[in-house]
């Protein structure tokens, strides 16, 4: 049995607290202590806020039906999970959970959990609550978006109560770091959502316009108002489980206030002028206006290198059948030579891309793992430089010619062009397109580059496959493969190039498809990382991708942020919420 | 000569004189409009030097070449070791004016400097080349649009204020129809419907036709009144009497007492039509990259990092005034002179 020790918890560090000492606790006894965890961060002071700016509203405060970015940002800061990967060493460490256990053969963890913990209307928290949340998110009616991930070996995890503090957890295969599963596996109160869930009536529960008094979480903060068009408050949570060395109940912060502010550019306003706190994924436009200002500024900026988001040109490699879109389907005779796609990968200027688009912030990309992904890059993979003339070679010799004014042409005589679309939204991806017309132009091949919106670039994509080449990118949320078997799986539905397909279409499909599935329920480290190798390996080689640039983690925050250690994993600047403070006292500008 | 006619002439000269240069873009435009210096993005206007550091002055001015400052993206230096004297009809690249193939440029300096006079735009391309160039497609769009247009509005409007009656109330009707519609918002449904990968010329002359088409309603309506007030006049009833057809008493007698307001109509239109392609391209609708427009230029605008720090972008905005004061001028000269005429 291998034995998961708590590394947070500094020896006998069971705080009794009596429950009178924390605001606004209920007078009725704390009988037990509780198993606080204890942060090693800088000791900070209570008191303050902070207004973090977002691109929409969101749309619920339910975690489990939750589907949009936006609502997520705002809810992770409420709810809590088992075991949680430690943003900044990107290992998985106990949460909810004091420790866990896994069997030799991999398939049983033993969990067992904090004593004495409350919900954040003061509610305990035991085993009972555990097992609920996890029926809930195995429950096909509530459409949780956990329950792919938690379904192994196409059965769904089985949750067993041992004892009040003690939960079991089978899998019905060995699966390779399971306890990451955990993570974001939000622990729902029973006694407020039970009557929900057996009503069915789950997705209804915790909607914008729910009185606070009905929500709780295990989160920093709790729900408290919602202003529609202009704001949304979370409180300090006073039953929060961690504390700091000094015994302080986290978080140090009272509220979270978070604005809805569409536009990237009126983010980077409102953050210059200090209106907005905090300021995550900034482009590289933002980052550098705000740079301007140097160290007279009131706020610190930080590139955090390259992140876990990759960008890609990829061609439609779907079968299209015989009768519809007969111009791609003849164009996909270039599109599927892995020479004719190494060519446009040889031709493309992605040093161009890092200084113009991302203005040195990013680093280009021959692989599908970026350099932010320490754990899982295969350095081995080779990075050829840009050399036109190799590319030309490789056309030559899969038969394309230039003609006398240096257009190229396919063996049948008809010129080499085709179109990239990408989505209007995203000014980067334009700007990439741009450059790579202009590579291409080099090579003799035209192309028009189309923005669409994105809804209907997913439309072409995924559905109609009316499209020929692509720019886009894709992120992976925490840096581990099984993450992105949707993408590497040929028969997964991101599986961008040619989603879904009923059996792969190529050798080497097949080969990653193996190779991804052993990945998965193989336990040594080492061996898994091996078999991730050689899926680098054949992607970097069949380039159903051509990997462009993986952009820099741009953050910034107020100087007097004490805590503030931002992350390359998302959330990348509240991911320690709780540690957050203020180091001065601030007057407190919106309500 | 009048002093209206003479103004006339002198706007509209000028007029001819600015829409036959954009003709002679690719020749004054030292460089190719889609040529990307791409360790020169975001380049301030190259600095034109009389004087060089040693005081020496020479009549010719001249360029340093500019290099990029180690660790910046955007800030440059000048390299001064040596001086690259600004050359007339020097050599560089292909262009076509009219069919015809050439290389020589008006000016432009030996390589490897480069004389930006207006900067770059993000990939290091020169922003007054793609200012000529742009405006062959901006200005030229203007009055292409126009054209359709009026030609349009007169055609229906004549139709309508001659024949009267059941014509006239249907073209009228759908005159009012198109005046009511929201001309923006027409014509971005109308571009979202259109093919999506076109060619840039294709969609260029789509771009015409269609904020052309949808502009032919209030043309009509003035020429349909003139019409109908011309074709009561004694001169054409007499024609009428001694047999004149429909058509000849159109042509001879009842159009040509339009062509003033069709003139002045033209001038006033040519301008909004200009800026309809401008706002339209600004959306992201228009002509599409890399070919440039006035309008896709300004684009790059829209962003903070652009509006803040680079000045030399908002040249493009900057010169459409004086192109629109021209068009109005030459408007209200003719407009006085219509009706100099008529009293």
């Amino acid at each position: 049995m291998k034995r998961v020790v708590e590394r947070l918890l500094t020896p006998a560090l069971l705080i009794a607290v009596a429950c009178a000492a924390v605001a606004g606790a209920p007078q009725r006894a704390a009988v037990r202590a509780e198993d606080l965890l204890v942060s090693r961060a800088e000791i900070g002071r209570p008191g303050g806020q902070l207004v973090i700016n977002q691109h929409a509203e969101p749309k619920t405060l339910n975690p489990v039906t939750a589907v949009d970015s936006v609502s997520g940002e705002v809810i992770k800061n409420t709810i809590a999970d088992l075991i949680h990967v430690n943003r900044e060493t990107q290992r998985a460490e106990p949460a909810l959970a004091k420790a866990w256990t896994m069997s030799s053969d991999g398939r049983r963890y033993t969990v067992t959990l904090r004593q004495g913990l409350r919900f954040s209307d003061g509610d305990p928290f035991d085993a009972d609550d555990v097992v609920f949340s996890f029926r809930v998110h195995l429950d096909e009616k509530a459409h949780s978006g956990q329950r792919d991930l938690l379904t192994i070996g196409g059965q769904p995890i089985a949750v067993r109560k041992i004892d009040q503090h003690t939960v079991q957890f089978d899998l019905a295969e060995p699966r390779a770091g399971a306890e990451r599963l955990f993570d974001g596996v939000a622990i729902l109160p029973r006694h407020l959502l039970e009557r929900f869930h057996t009503e069915g009536r789950l997705a209804d529960a915790w909607g914008l316009s729910t009185p606070a008094a009905q929500m709780a979480g295990l989160g920093p903060f709790r729900f408290k108002e919602y202003v529609p068009g202009e704001r949304l408050v979370l409180e300090r949570n006073p039953y929060y489980w961690k504390a700091d060395r000094s015994g302080t109940r986290l978080p140090y912060l009272d509220r979270l206030v978070f604005m809805p502010v569409t536009s990237d550019d009126a983010q980077t306003m409102r953050f210059q002028s200090g209106e907005a706190d905090i300021a995550s994924k900034m482009t590289a436009a933002s980052f550098d206006v705000l740079a301007k200002a140097g160290q007279a500024a009131p706020y610190k900026l930080v590139d955090l290198g390259a992140g876990l988001d990759y960008s890609f040109l990829f061609f439609n490699l779907n079968d299209l059948g015989s009768s519809k879109l007969p111009d791609t389907a003849r164009k996909q005779g270039w599109f599927r030579q892995v020479a004719f796609r190494q060519a446009i990968s040889l031709a493309i200027d992605r040093e161009a891309i890092v200084r113009l688009v991302y203005r040195g912030h990013a680093t280009p990309l021959w692989g599908h793992v970026p350099p932010g992904n320490k754990v899982w890059i295969n350095r081995s993979i080779p990075q050829p430089a840009r050399s036109l003339d190799r590319a030309r070679q490789l056309l030559r010799a899969a038969r394309f010619s230039s003609k006398p004014d240096g257009t190229l042409v396919d063996q049948r005589g008809d010129l080499v062009e085709f179109s990239i679309v990408t989505n209007a939204g995203n000014s980067e991806r334009v700007q990439m397109a741009t450059i790579i017309q202009d590579d291409l132009r080099q090579l003799g091949i035209n192309v028009h580059v189309v923005t669409l919106e994105l809804r209907a670039l997913v439309d072409r994509l995924l559905k109609t496959h009316d499209y020929e080449a692509c720019v886009l990118g894709l992120g992976n949320a925490d840096g581990n493969p099984n993450t992105e078997m949707n993408v590497w799986l040929s028969s997964g539905a991101t599986h961008l190039w040619s989603p879904e397909q009923s059996r792969p279409a190529t050798p080497w499909e097949a080969e990653i498809d193996t190779l991804m599935r052993r990945q998965l329920t193989t336990l040594d480290p080492t061996a898994r990382k091996r078999l991730y190798d050689k899926v680098q390996e054949l992607v970097a080689q069949n380039l159903p991708f051509i990997f462009l640039v993986s952009p820099n983690v741009l953050v910034g925050a107020d100087k007097g942020l004490g805590n503030f250690r931002p992350a390359v994993l998302d959330p990348h600047t509240l991911w320690n919420v709780e540690e957050l403070f203020w180091r001065q006292k601030r007057s407190s500008g919106t309500p | 000569m009048s002093a209206a006619s003479r103004q006339v002439r002198a706007w509209a000269s000028l007029l001819v004189i600015l829409n036959a240069s954009v003709v002679f873009a690719g020749f004054i435009a030292p460089y190719a409009p889609n040529e990307q210096n791409r360790n020169l993005p975001f380049a301030g206007p190259t600095r034109l030097h009389f004087v060089e550091t040693t005081g020496q002055f020479h009549l010719r001015p001249f360029v340093y070449l500019v290099v990029s400052t180690p660790g910046s993206v955007d800030k440059y230096e000048e390299d001064r070791s040596r001086r690259y004297p600004v050359r007339f009809l020097i050599r560089g690249a292909r262009y076509t004016i009219a069919g015809f193939a050439a290389d020589r440029h008006l000016f432009g300096v030996e390589e490897p400097a480069k004389v930006f006079l207006f900067g770059t735009d993000q990939f290091g391309r020169d922003v007054f080349s793609r200012l000529l160039v742009g405006a062959q497609i901006s200005l030229v769009a203007g009055v292409l649009a126009a054209g359709l247009a009026l030609s349009l509005g007169v055609a229906l409007g004549a139709l309508a204020g001659f024949y009267g009656g059941w014509t006239d109330d249907a073209v009228m009707r759908i005159a009012e129809l198109f005046l009511a519609l929201p001309w923006l918002y027409l014509l971005l449904a109308v571009r979202s419907v259109l093919p999506l990968h076109i060619d840039p010329a294709r969609a260029f002359l789509l771009l015409v036709t269609v904020i052309g088409f949808v502009g032919w309603a209030r043309p009509a309506r003035l020429i349909r009144g003139m019409v109908l007030s011309a074709k009561r006049r004694d001169h054409v009833l007499a024609a009428r009497a001694f047999g004149a057809t429909d058509m000849y008493v159109l042509r001879r007698h009842v159009l040509p007492q339009t062509a003033g307001v069709v003139l002045t109509q033209l001038a006033v239109l040519v301008p909004r039509y200009i800026l309809a392609e401008v706002t339209l391209s600004f959306f992201g609708l228009g002509v599409a990259e890399p070919v440039p427009s006035w309008g896709n230029m300004l684009a790059a605008v829209q962003r903070y990092d652009v509006l803040t720090s680079y000045w030399w972008m908002f040249l493009p905005g900057i010169a459409l005034s004086p192109v629109f004061l021209l068009y109005y001028a030459l408007a209200n000269a003719l407009h006085e002179h219509t009706a100099l005429l008529s009293s």
